[in-house]
């Protein structure tokens, strides 16, 4: 079996928001549609305060939330862990963004565009009418990831078959892989350090790993 | 500003439904929920009310008694309430796809009960005061109830929305409805109401009070965002006299027997329960934000247990 994951490292984030910028040229999103975000967060009470960024964005959960209340069966998971969306078949009916704890899903009723309602050239080129009016979030790339499998290359290892995102990030903080390969990057990172899921205690098992240190020596 | 929150709206937009440049509050902690507005609440209060209305024409039904205003008013409001959900969808002439999913979505579930409700109302009203009519009106009772417990489970499956998805909120909701249906029956049929109408009503109320009253409990000591919870708390004076000034109404016409008592009863029944609806689905719908349960190990080697913004901390 196939399991994409993606695998954020904490300590590696500067919050630049490259993964986010990379995203919404892969994806050409309107603006105020991130798939891909980085959040600015400032913890603790003075002195003792620390700030931390956290990339966020669709979990492509085990068991995802979304796509069991998807009354059109437009949100699906494929066979390797990722969850995709039908746009043709999707009704904006906005339950599937509520079922979501992660807020990974956006709806655009109306398009609007940098400068308005007018699209710029390099805009209108790559508008899709069909994303308007229905549910639209990250999709781990997957036609890139698709396409470089089909030429014979790794997802996570060569660009041309892994996410904008984590070729995008500056700092090597994002990984992408095979979870249920080991002899993948993630598999091979996450054996060796200390990480989270977010609200996994909702069952969602989300395929988007947080290390927050590396494993103590005697486990290694 | 507050500790443990930031504003980064500059640069991050959140997941939400975006019309015109609307842009929300955004960040680690809950925030309002912006896909389903009132019209999504309407679907809820349309089809509670409906399904008490034909649950009380079932019973009609079975006591020989002209149950076809009661239908009617199922019928309409049931239909103002999907109706208001055709308005909300983004792609509304797909509506058909919603009936695709019927293996896990109570949507679709939800979709599929109404068929043969529908059909049930239209036979119940063609063959009144018939035998086939008095089937069809139990048939519509019945579907009426699975209608409401199919609206109850939509709000639970919900996950995202700690307020919608508190285990409280569905005796509450199947409460509500079948109390806002019976006290529009009563209002409808005042002239020829069953004598069991006004007691049961009276019951109903002090169970739907009770049931919110455990649901806004619950919220809070199960850790729901405080903004929900203050939303919730915020509805119990509203609550009290929505659902104890009926009681005393429907009490005082015990003696008076003032037609226009009973109707003003029903009225504020239903009233506050639809109120109450439009908040919970509305206001009071906080996501759960983003939890970060340890901060990253940097610089000076240590870690630190991170409570979530928007939270009680000693949760």
């Amino acid at each position: 079996m196939t399991r994409y994951v993606m695998v954020a490292d904490l300590r590696r984030c500067v919050g630049c928001q490259t993964c986010t910028a990379a995203c919404k040229q892969a994806n050409a999103t309107l603006p105020g549609v991130q798939w891909r975000r980085v959040l600015d967060i400032e913890v603790g009470e003075f002195p003792d305060v620390s700030r931390v960024f956290l990339p966020t964005g669709c979990q492509h959960c085990g068991d995802p939330p979304c796509e069991e209340v998807c009354p059109t069966t437009a949100t699906y998971q494929r066979d390797d862990g990722s969850v995709q969306i039908d746009h043709d078949l999707c009704i904006g009916c906005g339950y599937c963004a509520l079922a979501c704890p992660y807020e990974a899903r956006y709806i655009v009723d109306e398009a609007e565009f940098a400068y308005g309602m007018e699209p710029m050239p390099n805009e209108a080129a790559r508008f899709d009418e069909g994303k308007i009016g229905v549910a639209q979030k990250c999709t781990f790339c997957i036609d890139v990831v698709d396409a470089g499998i089909a030429k014979g290359l790794k997802p996570g290892v060569h660009p041309e078959a892994t996410p904008a995102c984590v070729n995008a990030c500056i700092s090597g903080a994002l990984t992408f892989g095979d979870k249920d390969d080991p002899n993948s990057p993630v598999s091979k990172l996450l054996a060796k350090v200390e990480h989270f899921r977010m609200h996994e205690d909702l069952g969602t098992d989300p395929g988007f790993y947080y290390i927050w240190d590396k494993k103590p020596e005697d486990l290694m | 500003m507050k500790h443990g929150q930031q504003d980064y709206s500059k640069t991050d937009k959140g997941g939400q439904r975006k019309k015109g440049g609307k842009r929300g509050k955004v960040g680690p902690w809950p925030r309002l929920q912006k896909f389903w507005d009132i019209r999504a609440a309407c679907n809820f209060i349309g089809g509670g009310t409906g399904a008490g209305l034909l649950l009380v024409a079932g019973f009609y039904a079975l006591q020989g008694l002209d149950n076809t205003p009661l239908v009617i008013a199922g019928f309409l409001s049931i239909s103002f309430g999907l109706f208001m959900v055709f308005l909300e969808i983004g792609r509304p002439w797909r509506s058909i796809n919603l009936f695709f999913h019927p293996q896990t979505s109570w949507m679709t579930r939800e979709g599929i009960v109404a068929i043969p409700l529908y059909v049930s109302m239209a036979l119940s009203v063609f063959f009144a005061g018939q035998f086939i009519g008095v089937l069809a009106s139990i048939s519509a009772a019945l579907l009426a109830g699975l209608f409401l417990y199919c609206q109850m489970r939509i709000l639970h499956a919900a996950r995202g929305i700690p307020a919608w998805r508190h285990v409280a909120i569905k005796p509450y909701m199947l409460i509500t409805g079948m109390t806002e249906g019976l006290a529009l029956a009563l209002c409808i049929s005042v002239t020829s109401a069953h004598t069991a109408l006004v007691p049961i009503l009276a019951l109903l109320l002090f169970m739907r009070l009770g049931f919110w009253l455990r649901y806004a409990h619950q919220l809070r000591i199960d850790g729901a965002p405080e903004a929900s919870c203050n939303k919730v708390d915020d509805l119990f004076i509203w609550t009290m006299v929505g659902n104890l000034l009926p009681v005393v109404l429907l009490v005082a016409d015990w003696w008076l027997e003032v037609e226009a008592i009973v109707v003003l009863a029903g009225l504020i029944a239903a009233f506050s329960g639809w109120y109450t609806k439009a908040i919970v689905v509305t206001k009071a719908a906080q996501t759960r934000g983003f939890r970060l349960p340890r901060t990253p190990v940097r610089g000076q080697g240590q870690s630190r247990v991170v409570g979530q913004s928007g939270f009680r901390q000693n949760q």
